[in-house]
């Protein structure tokens, strides 16, 4: 069960976030930031390894006593973080993969938009439409 | 009076009556008789009307200023909703609804009215509402007053005069719509929107009827068609003439209308409101649309590009934010491009926005690009399940027809299930996608079919290993056996990858080794793929375990092609070295022992086989360095002709090494294919080559090289080119077989047929080289008895 997920630009600042129980949204917007720095080094670690989806994928950037943090960086360096409530039965490792597939998909969406100016913050409905099923549902 | 407080929208409205009935143009006034006419068209009793002014104070200033129609126009409305006119009514009353005044071309108005009363919130749409019907008095010019409530009801019954009526009613927002954006610049000019309104008047007078009057229109709640506000982000503003022709017949028909029952309104409306799809485009809305599209793209089959639909559509002047969700719910492949549908719908939408309908959340279905069964759709629309827009079919892009039909079958299920529209997305066209053809993406579609690779014919490579086996011990010319035999081993664990790259192989090997189409062994081909497929599921690992050299870029079917190649080639082999002087116990070529050597004889035919054996063939061993052989003998062939005893060293790696001529050219020649080879059999060739290394390596990589980079060698492959042309050209007319088809029996039947047709060629070719093979050998061993008896003497 996804409780916050976010996107983040480039230049590290947020395009999109968005977490489920509102009244710790701070918390996550703080987890989310600090988690950059993670996603920092992971990247870095891979150095100039050709890009694949396995490197896109991140996965668990650190685990938390309530909650797991994941991470996946696109090759335009738009990162996505997603924290996961680590009580939930613990989602597979192919189940986040798929997620962030579908937050890929639908930010590819977003992005050919035209209308869209990449920087922007993410309006879209469709995008939120995406990520509150699968805050939702959580996978 | 006390202050009048209003609404955003009753101040729009209020406004617009009163520039209606400023006819002056004072901006203050409201000449008497305007407001009486307004007044008696919100159809209130005369005493009523008389009251209203009282309350307002008009009577007392004897004029209606600004704020006295303004309060007028609330008691209006006051008194339409039934409560008693008080002075103190006009600010308690809450959420009055505007008033009402009976609308001769107000059809326009009335149905503002309504949608004030019902789209409050669409603060938007109000400046562009409240304009037409004001502008529109200004343009008719003393028709108005009536103006009765009852739109579409009294053009129903106008049906007759429909042309000019129905465009009124059906686009009432069409020319406000259009107005709405000149008013922003124009501050409340009237005069200049009317130009606005004749273009699309124009257009629906032709074709508006009582259907197009029917449509959307109707219900009053409803969008209105957003037939108006076309030309509003369009160009050239009509010509007003078409205006004023406009106006003229909109007086008959407001005098007209204005007898229309207002009793019937109601009813017709709810009547149409029925049937009627707001979101339906009408005939003449389309062919504006087409229009317009032409003006962006003249090939109603191609797509308008993002950037070009941006500023297109930015014209429109709505929000970026509603643009964007117009995109998002118009483009429908989500390509980044607008086909005529997705624009037709694009700017539906952006008309209905503009003339203050929201905009759903889904597309809906009478907008959806029809692709193929839009039957299937589920409700989408909240309109009426009015597929008219279906009749556009045609005009489906047939490039996205692939993909569209599935999705368009599933589009309703795909709004609701998210991975099915990722998958969709992942299917579509749309090249923004990405790649991620995991296999544990269960692609429905299809054409996902293709990209992904599809492990197939693990067998018949297994197959074509044991008929190659079996014919190995079957024919006299067992000797190839041997190395062969030591080939499988290798083969097995290359064709356990090999279901997983098969597919791959063919793309590894599309280094223009066309000869390569006989080679594609799976184990060569695994190990190349593997190497270099990404995305399948790690199969990489083994890479090193196939020796062969890299693999063709033929796809697997070549490969059996290959095999049977091979197996020819093994044959001859066997022959060859059966009759062929003891060859030297050179080193093996390959690192298997059991290969006799003898290569010579192997050589020449693994040097074609080579490419072949690679391919899941047990020869793998025999044939490296017969192919490397071959590359000597194409190389010796070459020499032949030019008769330079080097290639003859050439030709015989192993044993010539020693003696190898510091021929620059041969050297040069193997070095290069060394390099070359190298690389390409880095990781198909380590086994194998491991022993005789150099020797073996060159020979095969010349050849592979001279096929994959021909330029390179040409010049120096063009001599051998003879006949490594010619087996080329054999190996490469072997058509690449669609490696998704493996199991396609007729694809196997083909590919077998085209292999045996190689494998005859070949066999010929083999012949034919085997001899030249036996030739050279005889050169070379007559050269090999002048050089020991020449020895001696260079000592001295």
């Amino acid at each position: 069960m996804a409780v916050c997920i976010a996107v983040i630009a480039k230049e590290n600042y947020p395009l999109y976030i968005r977490s489920i129980p509102a009244e710790h949204e701070l918390k996550f917007h703080y987890t989310v930031h600090t988690s950059l720095d993670v996603v920092d080094e992971k990247v870095s670690a891979m150095g100039k390894a050709l890009v694949d989806q396995r490197e896109l994928y991140l996965g668990l950037l650190y685990p938390t006593e309530d909650y797991k943090v994941y991470g996946y960086v696109t090759n335009s360096k738009v990162k996505f973080v997603m924290v996961v409530d680590s009580s939930n039965t613990a989602l597979r490792d192919n189940e986040i993969r798929s997620m962030f597939r579908k937050l890929h998909n639908s930010y590819t969406d977003v992005m050919c938009n035209p209308f869209y100016n990449p920087g922007d913050r993410i309006h879209s409905r469709a995008f939120d439409n995406m990520v509150t099923s699968m805050m939702v549902q959580g996978c | 009076m006390e202050g009048l407080t209003l609404s955003d929208a009753e101040q729009k409205y209020y406004s617009d009556l009163f520039s209606y009935c400023d006819i002056e143009s004072t901006k203050k006034v409201a000449s008497n008789g305007r407001v009486v006419e307004l007044f008696r068209a919100a159809q209130l009793p005369n005493e009523v009307v008389l009251q209203i002014m009282e309350l307002c104070g008009a009577t007392r200033l004897g004029y209606f200023g600004r704020s006295q129609f303004y309060i007028a126009l609330k008691l209006v409305a006051v008194a339409q909703s039934g409560l008693p006119l008080r002075v103190e009514s006009i600010n308690t009353v809450k959420d009055l609804p505007l008033p009402r005044f009976g609308a001769s071309k107000n059809e326009q108005e009335s149905r503002h009215t309504t949608s004030y009363s019902s789209d409050t919130e669409n603060q938007g749409s109000y400046s562009g509402v409240i304009p037409p019907p004001p502008g529109r008095v200004q343009v008719k010019k003393g028709s108005v007053s009536h103006d009765t409530v009852q739109p579409r009801p009294s053009t129903d019954q106008q049906e007759s005069t429909s042309p000019v009526v129905s465009p009124q009613q059906s686009p009432p927002t069409s020319p406000h719509s259009w107005r709405k954006h000149n008013r922003h610049p124009s501050g409340g000019n009237n005069e200049r929107p009317l130009p606005g309104p004749g273009p699309f008047w124009s257009p629906f007078s032709e074709a508006q009827t009582g259907s197009s009057a029917g449509d959307a229109m109707w219900s009053g709640h409803s969008p209105p068609p957003p037939q108006e506000n076309w030309v509003s982000f369009a160009d050239t503003p009509p010509t007003s003439t078409l205006l004023a022709m406009h106006p003229a017949s909109v007086q008959d028909q407001t005098t007209v209308r204005t007898v229309a029952s207002a009793t019937t309104a109601n009813e017709i409306r709810r009547q149409s409101s029925s049937y009627d799809d707001p979101w339906k485009i009408t005939d003449e809305q389309r062919q504006y649309y087409v229009n317009q599209f032409k003006t962006i793209q003249p090939d109603l089959n191609g797509f308008i590009p993002g950037s070009a639909a941006k500023e297109f559509f930015t014209k429109s002047k709505l929000p970026i934010l509603e643009l964007s969700h117009i995109w998002e719910l118009s483009d429908f492949d989500k390509d980044g491009a607008l086909t005529l549908d997705e624009f037709c719908a694009a700017f539906h939408l952006v008309v209905a926005r503009k003339n203050g309908y929201d905009l759903p959340e889904k597309l809906p279905e009478s907008l959806m690009p029809k692709l193929i069964d839009l039957e299937d759709s589920a409700d989408v629309g909240d309109q009426s399940g009015e597929v008219g827009y279906s009749g556009s079919p045609a005009e489906a892009p047939p490039s996205k027809s692939p993909s569209m039909p599935s999705l368009n079958q599933t589009w309703p299920e795909l709004n609701q299930s998210s991975e099915q529209w990722e998958t969709f997305s992942e299917r579509s066209s749309s090249s923004q996608t990405l790649t991620q053809f995991d296999s544990n993406i269960a692609p429905a579609d299809p054409d996902t079919a293709i990209v992904h690779p599809v492990p197939i014919r693990m067998t018949p490579s297994k197959i074509h290993m044991q008929e190659m086996e079996l014919k190995r011990t079957g024919s006299d010319h067992t000797n190839p056996t041997s190395p062969l035999l030591v080939k499988p081993p290798d083969l097995s664990e290359e064709n356990k990858i090999n279901s997983s790259v098969k597919f791959v192989s063919g793309n590894t090997v599309a280094d223009g080794y066309s000869s390569s189409d006989s080679f594609t062994s799976d184990p060569e081909q695994i190990g190349n793929t593997v190497t270099r497929q990404r995305s399948h599921s790690g199969t990489s690992p083994d890479n090193t375990a196939p020796p062969p050299p890299p693999p063709r870029p033929h796809p697997s079917h070549s490969r059996s092609s290959s095999l049977d190649m091979n197996r020819t080639f093994t044959v001859t082999t066997g022959q060859q070295q059966a009759g062929v002087v003891a060859h030297p116990p050179a080193v093996p070529p390959r690192p298997q022992p059991s290969q006799a050597p003898g290569s010579h004889v192997h050589r020449p035919v693994d040097a074609e086989g080579l490419i072949t054996h690679t391919s899941t063939s047990p020869q793998q061993i025999p044939e490296q360095p017969n192919f490397a052989d071959f590359s000597q003998f194409e190389v010796f062939a070459a020499s032949s002709v030019n008769e330079e005893p080097d290639d003859e060293a050439e030709m015989h790696p192993e044993v010539l090494q020693v003696e190898k001529t510091s021929d620059p050219s041969s050297s040069l020649r193997v070095a290069k294919p060394d390099g070359r080879v190298e690389e390409k059999t880095a990781a198909s060739a380590p086994a194998n080559v491991g022993k005789s290394t150099t020797p073996l390596a060159p020979p095969p990589k010349p050849i592979r090289r001279r096929l994959k980079s021909e330029d390179e060698l040409r010049p120096e492959v063009d001599e051998h080119s003879q006949k490594t042309g010619v087996l080329a050209a054999v190996l490469a007319s072997q058509p690449s077989i669609p490696r998704s088809v493996g199991k396609d029996k007729k694809a196997i039947q083909a590919s077998i047929r085209r292999n045996k047709e190689t494998n005859t060629v070949l066999a010929r070719l083999n012949s034919e080289l085997q001899q030249q093979l036996k030739d050279v050998l005889e050169e070379r061993i007559s050269l090999e008895v002048q050089l020991e008896q020449l020895r001696p003497f260079s000592h001295l």
